[in-house]
């Protein structure tokens, strides 16, 4: 099971958002889509879903265009969690998460014993067991995030898009829900706005500006000071263990710039 | 499996029999009282000739007005309720019926198109004229909203721009066009009119809601993968284009046939889905029969009252859904504040 863009195309309103783009990803592993707000990373992350057509390129699953297949027949395969999907109606935990068997029922398929210990699991995956039983408006943002989830879970999907999953958590929930992704055996592409969170979970990052991929790679070859200097306008240090991982310090913008020997000193 | 199975045979039965009490007492009930052992054997003599010997006049009135009269009242309330669930659910506007965002409006105009002005030259029906009327205000509405940000608010402003609008046409052919008599009969029907129903108005009703039903459970888990939006509908499978034109198609041909036959009602598609969901909770698999059985007893028992509420007059029956149907909306509006 394989996911690639193919030169990718996409504007909305007469504004080009996406221009070529094109990457793999690589079956198994985590991959990180950073870059500034409207860089173009969600509008991506609809393609790569399927659920938008791009006006150029193509995306391939398994060497097969996404518009030449059924939606049903994507939706068994890719999940896509949403940025903030809301809902008014009163939903309760569980039911959001049934939701996610939808691919695999028929209009009048009736639902199975096998489609609820699909649901339970999923439930239990992200600890939300215990609220399964909860309204919908009850719940807070944190545990309707891990809901969106449970429901992508639910699905059975072999790859799973998450569309800045973390936003408006507190540390403790993002670093809890990006090591719950990790720890599923499944392919991921996550929209993250955390460099740190992107340099301590993927494999690989894929580093977005205006539309196009600027460096794709694992993270400590793709997050180098001057990148973030030049994509995001932030002076940064970054710091490496010695087990090949990095992370990033943010300088303040008062401060004036290192010298290099610092830099080199810190890496 | 087993008792899944009897479960759903038992509720079955007790819809039925819920629906087949409301359209006895349909029956019964009325100017003249006639007893319900009357009513039962009138139904026996001609559905299955039993051959009672009954008052001519009483049977007469029995089968020939009542009747057929509850059956369409019955098929309006579930085919407007059905419409407004498709419509909430689609939209995902807890405010959206067919009445409210001007389908109703349309149909009437279409309706009236056809029987006044002519339109279509004879090959249109004036269900088909309300269908295409019904399909032009949809139009107009869904790209008024779209155009001024799609938000509920939009939604339903925009409701309010394509009632008036097609409203004001259809006093317009009615005033223009119409002589004095038809212009009568047009202004008591637009407020919704079960006076002239006969059984042949049970032909065309009855197989549309009967169509309708069917559509929209096929539809059911396409309808709850709506629950959080459009794009979260698309990336479990559904897809968007399609449930939008066959749904949206099927609640405008409801809503059409109902109005060609009596008369655009409105509160109907708006309160009973609401009423249903606090029944059977928000899963279309249940909700959709549940606000079709309410939608067709509520609309019998509307149309009892309004033959008996003021002696010897029959009040139009829009007047009495929306005098029940506006407080109700009241509450969802204000409802809808505080969990917002």
């Amino acid at each position: 099971m394989s996911l690639s863009a193919h030169d990718l195309s996409w504007s909305a309103g007469g504004v080009s958002i996406l221009h070529g783009v094109s990457l793999e990803v690589r079956p198994g592993e985590l991959l990180g889509i950073i870059g500034p707000n409207g860089s173009g990373k969600t509008s991506l992350m609809s393609l790569l879903a399927g659920i938008r057509r791009p006006q150029g390129g193509q995306v391939l699953l398994s060497g097969q265009s996404l518009h030449g297949l059924a939606r049903r027949e994507v939706a068994r395969r890719i999940a896509l969690v949403e940025q903030q999907a809301e809902t008014a109606e009163r939903i309760t935990a569980r039911q959001a998460v049934e939701l996610g068997r939808t691919p695999h029922l028929g209009a009048f398929t009736p639902w199975s014993n096998q489609d609820d210990a699909i649901v339970d699991l999923a439930l239990e995956e992200v600890a939300m067991t215990a609220l399964a039983g909860r309204l919908w408006h009850t719940l807070s943002g944190g545990e309707r995030q891990r809901l969106h989830i449970a429901r992508a879970l639910a699905q059975q999907p072999e790859i799973l898009l998450l569309d800045e999953p973390t936003n408006h958590l507190d540390i403790g929930h993002q670093i809890g829900l990006l090591h719950l992704v990790h720890r599923q055996n499944l392919t991921v592409v996550a929209a993250l706005h955390d460099l740190n969170h992107a340099a301590m979970f993927c494999d690989r990052i894929a580093l977005m500006q205006a539309g196009r991929i600027e460096a794709i790679g694992p993270p400590s070859e793709v997050l180098t000071a001057a990148r973030i200097q030049s994509v995001f306008g932030v002076a940064a240090e970054i710091v490496r263990d010695g087990a090949g991982g990095c992370f990033i310090r943010y300088r303040h913008p008062d401060l004036p710039a290192p010298r290099a020997g610092w830099i080199a000193a810190a890496s | 499996m087993n008792r899944a199975v009897t479960r759903l045979l038992a509720i079955g039965l007790l819809a039925l029999a819920v629906l087949v009490l409301a359209l006895w007492l349909g029956a019964a009930i009325g100017e003249t009282a006639i007893p319900m052992d009357v009513v039962a054997k009138t139904a026996a003599n001609r559905l299955w000739g039993a051959g009672y010997d009954l008052d001519r006049i009483d049977e007469g009135i029995v089968w020939n007005y009542r009747l057929s009269r509850a059956v369409v009242a019955a098929c309006c309330g579930a085919a407007l309720a059905l419409s407004g669930v498709v419509l909430q659910s689609l939209l995902r506007n807890v405010l959206a019926d067919p009445y409210v965002l001007g389908i109703s409006a349309g149909a009437s105009t279409g309706a009236v198109g056809v029987v006044i002005l002519g339109l279509g030259a004879g090959v249109l029906s004036l269900p088909a004229g309300a269908f295409l009327g019904a399909l032009t205000a949809f139009g107009f509405v869904a790209l008024l909203a779209m155009r001024s940000g799609r938000g509920t608010g939009a939604v339903i402003l925009a409701g309010v721009a394509g009632s008036q609008l097609f409203n004001a046409l259809t006093s317009f052919i009615v005033t223009k066009a119409a002589n004095a008599e038809q212009a009568r009969g047009i202004m008591f029907w637009l407020l919704g009119n079960l006076s002239g129903v006969r059984w042949p108005d049970v032909w065309l009703a009855l197989p549309v809601t009967a169509v309708g039903l069917l559509v929209c459970l096929w539809h059911a888990r396409a309808l709850d993968a709506f629950t959080f939006g459009t794009e979260s509908a698309a990336s479990l499978g559904i897809s968007v284009r399609r449930a939008y034109v066959v749904l949206v198609g099927v609640a405008a041909m409801m809503t059409a046939v109902m109005v060609s036959i009596v008369g655009s009602i409105g509160f109907v598609g708006l309160v009973i889905p609401h009423a249903a969901r606090m029944v059977v909770g928000v899963r279309h698999g249940r909700l959709l029969p549940a606000s079709a059985l309410i939608g067709a007893v509520f609309m019998i028992i509307a149309d009892i009252l309004s033959r008996i509420i003021i002696p010897g007059q029959v009040l139009p029956i829009g007047v009495i859904t929306a005098l029940v149907g506006a407080p109700a909306f009241a509450l969802i509006l204000s409802q809808r504040k505080a969990t917002a």
